[in-house]
């Protein structure tokens, strides 16, 4: 399955390092030529269709499903509710760290949020299935929805996000408020988003005993064996998960949900492979969303547009019983120097699915709010908006005071601001119009993002006639990870990347650690240059130890590898091929094997961050509102640079979700019930190409000789950070009209008068 | 899902005869009608394929100029069709402004007229919603109502129909050609859709088993091609019903506007044209004075359903722009932006 992946194409034939070089996607033919296998595609021998019967009503109680009439149903093999649910070994109600949440199982006949599984319907047949679930007619004991500020309810929480804290603090705020001359102050709002990946989440689970084969799209394979294992009670290495391709996933298929135990555990009661694949409308509450927010920013700045105090509060919403929200105001935290920022957060809880990791999951919509409060800010002080941040830039992590492992946003905002052209931009709104009379506003804002690394473990095999197998068992969402990877261990390997099968996307290999937070080529790529490294020192061991070698005896010399060969590091001259020391020692290969994780002392010494500044021009009708984002330009520094044209993919990637946020997604929900009224692709929007007429994204050379060997960050969300504030900005450029929500739509640029004069009458 | 009959007759009369069962739909490309079999919105205990019925898929030119259009026309074959588009050329931008490539290539024209609407709560099984289930109520009213109609509503429904198409054709005095167990009939576009009134699950003049069989248009509706435009606003540039849009079509001489024809989309359970403000502009000279003025009399009957008063103001605005762009004359291609307010921009040219 994975091995299909490692065909070489003509474009990857290179001498010398490969890291670095544009190559295009490995899987990239498979994909476009249909071949690829996602999980939903697998139909092993006497497979069953599970179909997930789902809640109306956000709050209350079932109180009667007719599994007589689904039962009676032609091909209906079987149909779990909480009555005849199979016991699992772990309490769903019970969170497995670090990562975990607490799950919808059947546990009960409680309902929590809208499209929360009630039932679970298997059949012969997909239709059969359905029609099942249809007919169960669920009849309910409903209690009022729960569903925004009015209704929900308030608590203090003392993490976000992931374990994050929910507040910090750095200096005297009020303090710093108080020497302020001028305070800008405002709220804002940012909307429920969905993940809305391509591929719906999907399961095919096959028992072998007390063993168990999963093919599903799955984020972070070692740990969701790990968990599976728990709630079925088996060990995890009983647990197998096959995870070739995804379809996408921005954060939500990294998480266990109850939708997939369910299946699991339909194919261990009825021993027989199930299949669960969730329709576009069911993926609307059990896997996970961007929760709400409301947020106040207030900046204190002094007579020179010095920052004196930054204060983030956010209020986010969260599930009646569970705690994962956005870590919103923790976006404040890296930016800007301040002598005094504090971030805090409070939960609102909603009758809604429980929030989870989504696309920059806080950095996003407190980065969206934070850049405008910044943008109002210059503007209080009569400054440029990229004057100001300068004005602001931190040389060392604001409040901690450490370094940065590297930091190249000064160039960044040059490089970016030259190309964009910023320099002629008039400091007061609605002062540019084109030929044809469109308002034309300029906005930017600041990208930041952690970078994180996640324990990996890879192994690098050296065979016989010079190629070699690397193996981690990582996930390719589609940002390109196994191109990536292979050039990371070619590199290490001394070898070109078509002579590197890399096989991953499968749990038996070594973890891989998760794909995630914009972690993964850091994370199993050092464990594959590291594992690469220990294979050629075993190599190395081999040739010097030998008298027949010219290589013999260099073992203190050491050897260079280069092209397939061991160069004696004093004596180009003196060399030998992989294949020739292998054969004479009389192996068939070498293995190498490594486990890579960050040390903490680097972590401890250094504030380590990708950074970026992000340009947008925006074209606003000036009667009808209308906005198109017609430029945007982001210029990134994240470390060193496996692949520019997957990471400049990435930067895309992120900056057209960065269009959506500031312009189109939001989940539309009915205060009454707490249902999602466009749960579907046709009405949430997400962008299409015609809303991206063009991008650009600059790479700013960056060496970080601190954030880990390879010196690679990370480049997967960086992009959307910094973008909905530029556009947002470039909007208030454009109109003079300042919109504190998102998305922005056509009623917020109505303010103006009706104007019969304009360009547009005659 | 229901069970249901598929049936695929091989003639008109035959596909008539098995629709007059009750409960019978006609299915030409399912672009919409699958969609909402398959959450259960619509029912049909028969189904009946009409794609194979001979001579429905025709564009024909009449003697005297006008046009007639077979029912199975695909959206994107009538747009693309070059003597069409330079006859009818806000027809063929409506057309084009329409949802996406690849359903404009599989939708047919008879399917468009009779496409439902996409109020949430019509879709939405577990609520109340007049229209799918006579009775039940309302709960688009007090809900999230923001996109629903602000012209003709009733308090048992504030739907709007989506369609572009539809828009430019009311204006135009398109008539629809009907076959039926009683025979052929007629039947004027713009009384082709129904406002809700107490019966919103009325939606169209059709009786039992009629099925439109062509679409015409008038040769007196080709003296606008000259100065005809369709504009559309929408929060996603291709592949998003309109909030609001407009048709407007003038026939000007020396400044002065001879004959003027104006629709709305997305304000009311149909396409709605503007008769009185068509009125208020012939004779008149064409300035923004008298568009504003039109446009004023085009929503004069307009009130918020809901969280939507903006449509109103947006309906007014995007009225006296449909006339402002239709007075600076048919763009000599298609834009690159069908429907856009939006001309091109360089990395945009494509039709959407």
């Amino acid at each position: 399955m994975s091995s299909e992946i490692a065909f070489p194409s003509p474009q990857h034939r290179r001498h010398g390092s490969s890291a670095g070089q544009p190559l295009t996607r490995r899987d990239g033919v498979l994909k476009v030529t249909g071949r690829a296998t996602y999980a939903a595609d697998n139909h092993p021998e006497g497979m069953l269709y599970a179909v997930t019967a789902v809640s109306s009503i956000a709050r209350g109680r079932v109180t009667a499903l007719d599994v007589e009439a689904a039962k009676a149903h032609p091909g209906v093999v079987e149909v779990l509710t909480p009555a005849n649910r199979p016991p699992l070994s772990h309490d769903p109600d019970d969170k497995i760290p670090p990562f975990g949440f607490r799950v919808e199982v059947l546990q009960d006949d409680t309902v929590r949020y809208v499209n929360q599984p009630i039932a679970l319907v298997i059949a012969e047949t997909l239709e059969a299935a359905t029609e099942g679930a249809a007919l169960l007619n669920p009849q309910y004991e409903v209690e009022s929805a729960r569903t925004g500020l009015e209704n929900g309810e308030r608590f203090d929480t003392p993490a976000v996000g992931v374990g994050a804290p929910s507040r910090t603090a750095y200096g005297d705020i009020d303090a710093g408020l108080a020497a302020a001359v001028r305070v800008t102050e405002a709220d804002y709002v940012t909307p429920p988003q969905y993940h809305n990946a391509m591929e719906p989440h999907a399961v095919v689970a096959q028992w072998d005993g007390d063993r168990v084969t999963l093919d599903m799209p799955n984020q972070a394979l070692a740990l969701s064996c790990a968990a599976y294992a728990a709630y079925f009670g088996i060990p995890a290495g009983n647990v197998l998960i096959r995870s070739p391709f995804l379809g996408g996933g921005f954060g939500s298929k990294a998480i266990l949900n109850g939708p997939q135990i369910l299946a699991i555990l339909a194919a261990r009661m009825l021993d027989r492979p199930v299949k669960l694949a969730l329709t576009r409308a069911q993926m609307y509450g059990p896997v996970g969303h961007r929760g709400q927010t409301w947020q106040k920013l207030r900046l204190g700045t002094d007579g020179e547009g010095r920052l004196t105090a930054l204060h983030h509060h956010v209020l986010a919403a969260t599930s009646s019983f569970d705690e994962f929200m956005e870590p919103a105001a923790n976006a404040s935290l890296p930016l800007y120097a301040s002598p005094a920022i504090l971030a805090e957060h409070d939960g609102l809880r909603l009758d809604t699915g429980t929030p989870g990791p989504m696309r920059a999951p806080g950095e996003a919509s407190g980065s969206a709010v934070l850049e405008v409060a910044m943008d109002e800010a210059a503007i209080a002080c009569g400054m440029d908006p990229l004057e100001f941040r300068l004005a602001n830039y931190a040389e060392t992590e604001p409040g901690t005071g450490k370094p940065f492992s590297s930091k190249s946003l000064r160039e960044c905002y040059a490089e970016g601001a030259k190309r964009f052209g910023w320099s002629g931009r008039p400091l007061e709104p609605r002062r540019m119009r084109d030929e044809n009379g469109f308002l034309v506003g300029w906005g930017m804002g600041t990208a930041v993002f952690h970078c994180p690394h996640f324990p990996a473990e890879a192994r690098a095999t050296l065979r016989a006639d010079g190629t070699a197998l690397v193996e981690t068992a990582g996930a390719d969402m589609g940002q390109g990870a196994w191109t990536a990877l292979a050039q990371i261990a070619a590199e290490a390997l001394g070898l070109d990347p078509d002579q590197v099968e890399l096989h991953s996307g499968i749990s038996s290999l070594p973890d891989g650690g998760i794909a995630g937070g914009s972690g993964h080529t850091a994370s199993a790529g050092l464990a594959l240059h590291n594992a690469g490294v220990d294979a050629i020192a075993r190599l190395a061991e081999l040739a010097t130890a030998d008298p027949a070698s010219p290589l013999f005896g260099a073992g203190n010399i050491g050897v260079e590898a280069r092209s397939g060969r061991l160069h004696r590091r004093d004596d180009e001259g003196r060399s030998e091929s992989y294949s020739e020391i292998l054969a004479r020692a009389g192996q068939a290969e070498v293995v190498g094997t490594a486990k890579a994780a960050r040390d903490p002392a680097v972590a401890e010494a250094h504030a380590l961050f990708s950074h970026g500044a992000v340009f947008a021009e925006v074209k606003v009708d000036p009667d009808l509102g209308q906005v198109r984002v017609t430029r945007l330009v982001g210029a990134f520094a994240a470390g060193r640079i496996i692949n520019p044209r997957l990471v400049r993919s990435q930067y895309f990637g992120g900056m057209i979700w960065g269009i959506s946020f500031a312009l189109q997604e939001e989940a539309v929900t009915d205060r009454r019930t707490g249902r999602i009224m466009n749960a579907d692709l046709a009405e949430y929007h997400v962008p299409v190409n015609a809303d991206v007429p063009s991008l650009d994204a600059i790479l700013i050379p960056e060496d970080d000789p601190y954030v880990n060997p390879l010196g690679v960050k990370g480049v997967g969300e960086i992009g959307i950070t910094g973008t909905v504030g530029a556009i947002a900005n470039a909007v208030w450029h454009a109109t003079g009209v300042r919109v504190r929500h998102f998305p922005i739509r056509l009623e917020d640029l109505l303010v103006n008068q009706r104007d019969v004069t304009s360009a547009f009458g005659n | 899902m229901n069970r249901f009959d598929y049936i695929r007759p091989v003639s008109v009369p035959e596909a008539i005869a098995a629709a007059a069962v009750p409960g019978s739909a006609y299915l030409a490309a399912g672009t919409n009608l699958l969609d909402l079999m398959k959450v259960g919105a619509s029912r049909p205990e028969r189904v009946i394929n009409i794609t194979r019925l001979p001579g429905l898929d025709r564009i024909e030119w009449l003697p005297d100029g006008g046009v007639r259009v077979g029912t199975l026309v695909r959206n994107s074959d009538l747009a693309y069709d070059e003597r069409f588009a330079k006859t009818f050329p806000v027809v063929a931008e409506a057309l084009l402004s329409g949802a996406s490539a690849q359903l404009r290539n599989a939708a047919t024209v008879g399917g468009n007229l009779m496409q439902r609407t996409r109020c949430a709560y019509f879709h939405d099984l577990a609520g109340a919603c007049n229209r799918r289930e006579p009775g039940s109520g309302c709960d688009a009213l007090g809900g999230e109502n923001r996109l629903q109609a602000v012209l003709g509503w009733s308090e048992h429904c504030i739907a709007t129909h989506p369609s572009d198409f539809c828009v430019p054709l009311a204006a135009l005095d398109a008539i629809v050609e009907v076959e039926g167990p009683h025979g052929g009939r007629e039947i004027a576009l713009d009384t082709l859709h129904r406002l809700p009134g107490a019966t919103p699950e009325q939606e169209t003049a059709l009786l039992p088993g009629e099925l439109i069989v062509a679409l015409r248009l008038p040769a007196e509706a080709s003296s606008f091609s000259r100065n005809a435009r369709y504009i559309k606003l929408r929060e996603r540039t291709s592949y998003a019903f309109a909030v609001v849009s407009a048709a407007a079509a003038l026939e000007v001489e020396g400044g002065t506007i001879r004959k003027a024809r104006i629709a709305l989309g997305g304000v009311a359970a149909k396409p709605w044209r503007a008769r009185e403000a068509e009125a208020l502009l012939e004779g008149k000279q064409a300035t923004a004075q008298a568009f504003a003025e039109a446009a004023e009399l085009a929503l004069a009957e307009a009130r918020p359903s809901g969280d939507n008063a903006f449509k109103i103001e947006l309906a007014h605005r995007i009225v006296t722009r449909a006339l402002s762009l239709a007075l600076e004359g048919t763009p000599q291609a298609m834009p690159a932006l069908p429907a856009s307010p939006f001309p091109a921009l360089s990395g945009a040219n494509h039709v959407i």
